[in-house]
């Protein structure tokens, strides 16, 4: 049971909204966030006029550099700075204000990875790491860059500190209580932060000596799959990120209640459990892993959908359920009684819709016969950019309508609700027109990661011109969608009219069961995790280990 | 718990799904032979030009209708490049890249192997109709990767 100072301070949480010295936090994490987004949105047209064929690069800036810079700002900074600032708006809402020492932990993390930003961003503009985001040895960048990718982890491992022990410390004054919904997303997602990025670590320590020539080869194909244990982990955690809007916020937005808490967290848990081995199919033409290794993590790939496809059930059911309320009729017809003109519900559910096709390609490709026909090719480009940019970022973009105004306390105008509107149709057809032109041209063969070329005018190549063309126009509109959001963002923070914004979470529905308390129990959770990530990993490294070709000397081949 | 029949419907509907998808993988692997390019065998990076087969890059013969091209892939070619091969003839490429990871793909067939320093991969593909094949790299290999390209003529 809480104690009355407890209920005292959740009573002027409520009543004072979020505590300045929270806001402050927030908001600067998600303007980092918004600013990785202008320069980043920028870079990616430079990128899409350039595949198209009608803008040649300066070698000073070339298309690789771009990408390198593109992918860096966009799946490390937008994402995780928006990431941390959402959830650690959560956690003050939901847990009475976040502790001096978890805050102090935030903000250490912010420096350190700010810092660790800038030391990254030197050598990619001095066009001494154009090793893109992926940087697989035995491409060797200037070691600056490794250096700037361990301040960026030690960074995010602050925030996962701080939130673990914000956690840890409710839990003692509310012993049986289940902790809030948002901040057991919140766990989930700092935990696959804080074990996801242990491999990566363990590969970036590996390179450093190595590009420093204080060792002289590298195992190219451990370097390789540390790096995919991490990258794939990242990729749910924005995905568990963007869920936990859609089962916890999109629901109150609509007038709804919340679909069974249960449920909710165990699909949580589930996401937990079962991604990071997931981090292999992005390794199904590699030489060096046996077919058999192959076929475990097919199941290890797919098993991921079933969460999924469970949230796609639990979102419909709670749509349906809430229009039907609302007087709407037959099978179909409740569409009509959804808030569509409410950006805050529209950019969620486009991106929820975006997350129908996005998912199917992504089971498609985890099955290895199918993967071996777009491995590395445009397919795949389109594919993220379907699942990152629109099911993850238009969520983002649907949070930013009311997470800024309450961090700022100023309120969401009919006006700009009306401009968020119009962005998301931009942003839904830009993303719309050039993820399908992606995944086509890519069937037909074109690679990902390659400048403008028409291989000797060869005649196949020439072919893919018309598609690539697409890349031009749905950057174009992208970016005319990237302007306003920013505009919005910056707008809510500084300039809209004062007033008092809520933090939407729905409640559970009346006749709830109540969830069972073992989901509460992470300890277990976690420890089932590293099961399964043994179950995948073990055969293969030993095999890699054991059975290491000599390691190959550092390269420099741009 | 309670669950509705249509969400026990739903989840069962995924679950053999995903299954269906596992099991129609199992098959094409291990009982067509259709699984993904998984070489085992291992190289030294920095001796490729003088381990067989690589001292001798090129393509040879091996049967009626049958080659086996062996392959190096180094910054920005392949080599060796431009080869001929008759109508209905099926080829077995054996490659290791010389320096940083390569990407082999051919355009308008299944070929598509990843070729990493330290490692042999192979893979296996009947060219069943004449024309010119596009083969190029697919994984960024540094400023010349979009002009690492060359051809298979099918005649």
């Amino acid at each position: 049971m809480s104690t009355p100072l407890q209920a005292l301070k959740k009573k002027t949480n409520e009543a004072l909204g979020i505590r300045p010295e929270d806001a402050v936090l927030s908001k600067s994490y998600l303007l980092v966030a918004f600013a990785a987004l202008l320069i980043g949105g920028i870079l990616g047209l430079l990128q899409g006029l350039n595949r198209a064929g009608l803008l040649d690069l300066p070698h000073w800036f070339n298309y690789y550099q771009v990408l390198t810079a593109h992918g860096l700002l966009l799946v490390l900074v937008l994402t995780a700075f928006f990431t941390i600032g959402y959830f650690y708006a959560a956690l003050s809402h939901t847990l009475g204000g976040l502790l001096p020492k978890v805050r102090k932990l935030a903000w250490v993390g912010f420096g350190l990875k700010m810092a660790g930003f800038v030391l990254a961003v030197i050598p990619i503009l001095m066009n001494k790491a154009t090793v893109l985001y992926t940087f697989y040895p035995p491409m060797a960048a200037s070691p600056v860059f490794y250096f700037g990718l361990v301040f960026i982890v030690l960074g995010v491992w602050m925030c996962a500190f701080g939130c673990f022990i914000q956690v840890a410390n409710w839990r003692k004054q509310n012993k049986g209580k289940h902790v809030p919904i948002l901040a057991y997303f919140a766990t989930g997602v700092f935990v696959l932060l804080f074990f996801g990025s242990i491999p990566v670590t363990i590969e970036v320590f590996m390179i450093i000596p190595w590009s420093l020539g204080w060792v002289e080869t590298i195992n190219v194909m451990v370097a390789r799959t540390l790096f995919w244990a991490f990258g794939h982990t990242l990729v749910n955690i924005w995905y568990l990120t963007a869920v936990s809007a859609w089962y916890v916020v999109v629901p109150k937005v609509i007038g709804g209640r919340r679909f069974s808490d249960t449920l909710t967290r165990v699909v949580i848990f589930l996401l937990v459990i079962m991604n990071i081995p997931g981090g292999f199919h992005h390794q199904i033409i590699d030489p060096g892993i046996a077919e058999s290794v192959k076929f475990l993590h097919v199941f290890m790939s797919l098993a991921i959908g079933l969460p999924s496809l469970m949230t796609a059930y639990a979102m419909f059911s709670v749509f349906e359920k809430t229009a039907k309320k609302k007087g709407g009729k037959g099978v179909f017809g409740w569409f009509k009684k959804l808030p569509w003109g409410d950006v805050r519900f529209l950019a969620p559910m486009m991106a929820m819709i975006a997350f129908i096709p996005g998912g199917a390609g992504g089971i498609v490709q985890s099955t290895n016969q199918l993967n071996q026909v777009v491995h590395n090719t445009m397919w795949i480009v389109g594919h993220f950019h379907l699942t990152v940019g629109m099911s993850v970022v238009l969520t983002f973009f649907g949070i930013s309508y009311w997470l800024v105004p309450y961090l700022s306390k100023r309120v969401l105008t009919p006006k700009l609700n009306k401009l968020g509107v119009i962005q998301t149709i931009i942003w839904s057809a830009g993303m719309g027109l050039m993820a399908i032109a992606m995944h086509w041209v890519g069937l037909l063969g074109s690679p990902r990661r390659t400048s403008y070329t028409t291989y000797f005018d060869n005649a196949t190549a020439l072919g893919w011109d018309p598609y690539l063309l697409f890349l031009a126009v749905g950057g174009t509109l992208l970016m005319i969608g990237v302007i306003l959001q920013v505009y919005a963002v910056v707008h809510l923070m500084f300039f809209a009219p004062k007033g008092e914004t809520e933090f939407p979470i729905a409640e559970e529905e009346e006749d709830a069961a109540k969830t069972p308390y073992w989901t509460e129990r992470w300890g277990r959770i976690i420890f089932v995790m590293l099961l399964v990530i043994a179950m995948g990993y073990v055969i293969p490294m030993v095999e890699f280990i054991v059975n290491a070709p000599p390691g190959s000397p550092p390269f420099k081949t741009w | 718990m309670k669950m509705h029949l249509d969400e026990k419907i739903w989840l069962i509907i995924s679950f053999g799904m995903i299954i269906g998808f596992m099991l129609f993988t199992g098959y094409q692997t291990f009982v067509l032979g259709m699984g993904p390019p998984s070489h085992m065998e291992t190289i030294d990076p920095q001796k490729v030009d003088e381990t067989a087969p690589f001292d001798n890059p090129g393509v040879y013969q091996i049967g009626e209708k049958e080659y086996e091209v062996v392959m190096i892939l180094e910054v920005f070619r392949f080599q060796p490049g431009e080869i001929e091969i008759p109508v209905g003839s099926t080829v077995h490429f054996t490659m290791t890249s010389k320096d940083v990871v390569h990407g082999f793909q051919v355009a308008d067939t299944n070929l598509n192997a990843m070729v990493m320093p330290g490692h042999i991969q192979k893979i296996s593909q009947t060219f069943h109709e004449p024309g010119e094949y596009l083969v190029l790299c697919n994984e960024y290999c540094g400023t010349g990767h979009q002009f690492m390209a060359t051809t298979i003529t099918v005649k």
